[in-house]
């Protein structure tokens, strides 16, 4: 799978930055770009088919997106998994790509758990038999320890979510996410691209100023192709109508 | 870079950031609130929304259809009243439509804060407020590296009292300390609503989260701010016709909100910081000279000692 975007101020003939010879052609020299281009790896990246391998057990991949901060999500996605999870026969897994401020541990109780790594990888903290659950908090020495990374750093941590978690035959993979449109959600869309995510939920609150970064969480939606579930207006009346549809 | 950054903020008096581990807990609604307090008592303000994929301050302000003016000194901010007391920055004023989303990883946020801080022209300010984003990530790791140099006054940490919320600003708390950011001290946001039939005070909530951290973390507990409906209408936009010059009228009318009460005693904790930390250098400036000069002192006996002995010798030597 090789793109080919061209960016509008490069050189003529630019062999696109994500080609093999990007950096090497003859129309590259004096490109203020060329080492950047040239250095890059390219072609897909080759932990994808790993993650594909891994979770194509899974049947349903849902996200759960607010570009505002504070509306509820982590409290959707918990209640959420907890009314997936009711019925023993359907198998969950939540996972938390929060990395800077994971609260999923906290709502579902699981606050001083540990990961334990098997031979097949990670083993998630169990909730009840057929809820799991995968958050960078169980990873902290002090729960109070600050994440202070970049964004290649987080985009690592959510790939080894994808690919190192032993998630076993899932009905629902739920993904917490941060507020915002950055590192988190392009790597996580981009990560599952190829494993396909049924859709995004957004939540927001009434609020004017909610909304408006909800609008932007849409559009971001629709710039990477999420179809969306549905919206949930959480601190009101009528909520969690938006399940059906799946 | 970091020389271009001194010569747009140097006549910038005090720089505080306003930070919460937790989204939605009322960074910006604290950063506003902030602003109006500190222009009522006659300084002039600048506000700085670093949160580039999800900027509130535009609509908090009432001015989410200006746009930015480039001028030969840099980029121009949105003024929101003619004397120039308050003026903003904000990406939201950078995109062609506001429902847009910046799709942005970090490195790109990193360079929009970079220009954001050198690129525009705020002029003589008294203070300067940055609203960042939630987390402790790129945005918060750029703003404190290129404020280095500059010496920001420190940061105001926003909460609100239950418990999930208070997990994540004691993240930022040991940000702070990590990045050695001064704490200015704490806000409680969201404490409790007053019924505005029986003035009974709910506390939605919970209350005195945010005091119980700050005392574990042996930082000042700047004050709590209550839930208060009035101060979302009115920064609702208003159905009226006159709602043009509703920017104008937030500034008028914050004064009179019960809010404005609250919040200027909490402006006037945050402000008092500064003050005492300048004296506290000054202070400590002066420790550093004393002790310098008494080492000078000490150093020129030892010198003078040392120089009679060499005399001595030399007495010696011509005996």
């Amino acid at each position: 799978m090789v793109v080919t975007n061209i960016p509008e101020n490069a050189p003529a003939h630019c062999p696109g930055p994500d080609t093999e010879q990007a950096g090497k052609a003859s129309a590259c020299a004096g490109c203020p770009n060329q080492n950047i281009c040239a250095t890059t790896p390219k072609g897909p990246d080759p932990a994808i088919p790993l993650i594909n391998e891994r979770l194509h057990q899974v049947k349903h991949k849902l996200l759960i997106l607010s570009g505002k901060g504070g509306v509820g999500k982590s409290t959707f996605t918990s209640q959420l998994a907890f009314a997936f999870a009711s019925d023993e026969n359907t198998q969950v897994g939540v996972v938390d790509i929060d990395v800077c401020g994971p609260s999923i541990p906290k709502i579902m109780g699981l606050e001083g758990e540990q990961i334990h790594q098997s031979m097949s990888g990670w083993s998630p903290v169990y909730v009840q038999d057929n809820l799991g659950v995968m958050s960078i908090g169980f990873m902290l020495p002090d729960p109070d320890d600050a994440v202070i990374w970049r964004g290649p750093k987080k985009n690592g941590l959510i790939k080894q979510f994808l690919k190192d978690v032993d998630w076993g035959e899932l009905d629902f993979l739920l993904v917490d996410t941060p507020p915002g449109t950055s590192d988190e959600h392009l790597s996580i869309t981009q990560y599952l691209k190829e494993s396909g995510i049924d859709g995004a939920i957004l939540i927001t609150t009434p609020q004017e100023v909610s909304i408006q970064d909800v609008r932007k969480e849409i559009d971001f939606c629709r710039k990477v192709k999420i179809p969306i579930i549905g919206v949930s207006n959480l601190y009101n009346e009528g909520e969690s109508h938006t399940i059906v549809t799946i | 870079m970091a020389e271009e950054t001194i010569t747009n903020l140097a006549n910038i008096k005090h720089i505080i950031l306003v930070l919460s581990g937790k989204g939605g807990v009322g960074k910006s609604s604290i950063t506003t609130q902030l602003a109006l307090c500190l222009v009522n008592s006659g300084n002039k303000v600048g506000v700085l929304d670093i949160d580039l994929t999800g900027p509130s301050i535009p609509r908090m302000l009432g001015v989410d259809e200006k746009q930015v003016h480039q001028a030969s000194t840099g980029w121009v901010p949105v003024y929101l009243d003619e004397n120039q007391q308050l003026c903003c920055m904000s990406i939201g004023f950078l995109l062609q439509n506001k429902n847009d989303s910046v799709i942005w990883r970090g490195p790109k946020k990193t360079a929009m804060i970079r220009q954001f801080l050198t690129d525009v022209c705020w002029g003589e300010l008294d203070y300067l407020i940055i609203d960042t984003p939630p987390g402790t990530s790129d945005e918060h790791i750029s703003i404190a590296e290129s404020l280095k140099d500059v010496k920001p006054d420190g940061a105001v940490i926003v909460t609100t009292p239950q418990a999930v919320a208070l997990a994540d600003v004691r993240k930022e708390l040991n940000f702070c300390k990590k990045v050695k950011l001064p704490i200015l001290g704490v806000i409680e946001n969201m404490s409790g609503f007053v019924c505005p039939h029986c003035e009974e005070c709910t506390n939605l909530f919970s209350t005195g989260g945010g005091e119980a951290m700050a005392r574990e973390f042996e930082v000042d507990f700047l004050g709590r701010v209550p839930i208060d409906p009035s101060f979302t209408l009115m920064l609702e936009p208003s159905s009226t016709p006159e709602s043009n010059d509703f920017k104008n009228t937030l500034l008028a009318k914050y004064p009179k909100s019960n809010l404005f009460q609250v919040f200027s005693r909490i402006t006037d904790n945050v402000v008092a910081k500064p003050n005492q930390m300048e004296w506290r250098l000054l202070h400590q400036a002066l420790v550093y000279q004393a002790k310098e000069g008494q080492e000078k002192l000490l150093n020129e006996v030892k010198a003078s000692e040392n120089a009679t002995d060499i005399d001595d010798d030399v007495e010696i030597d011509i005996d």
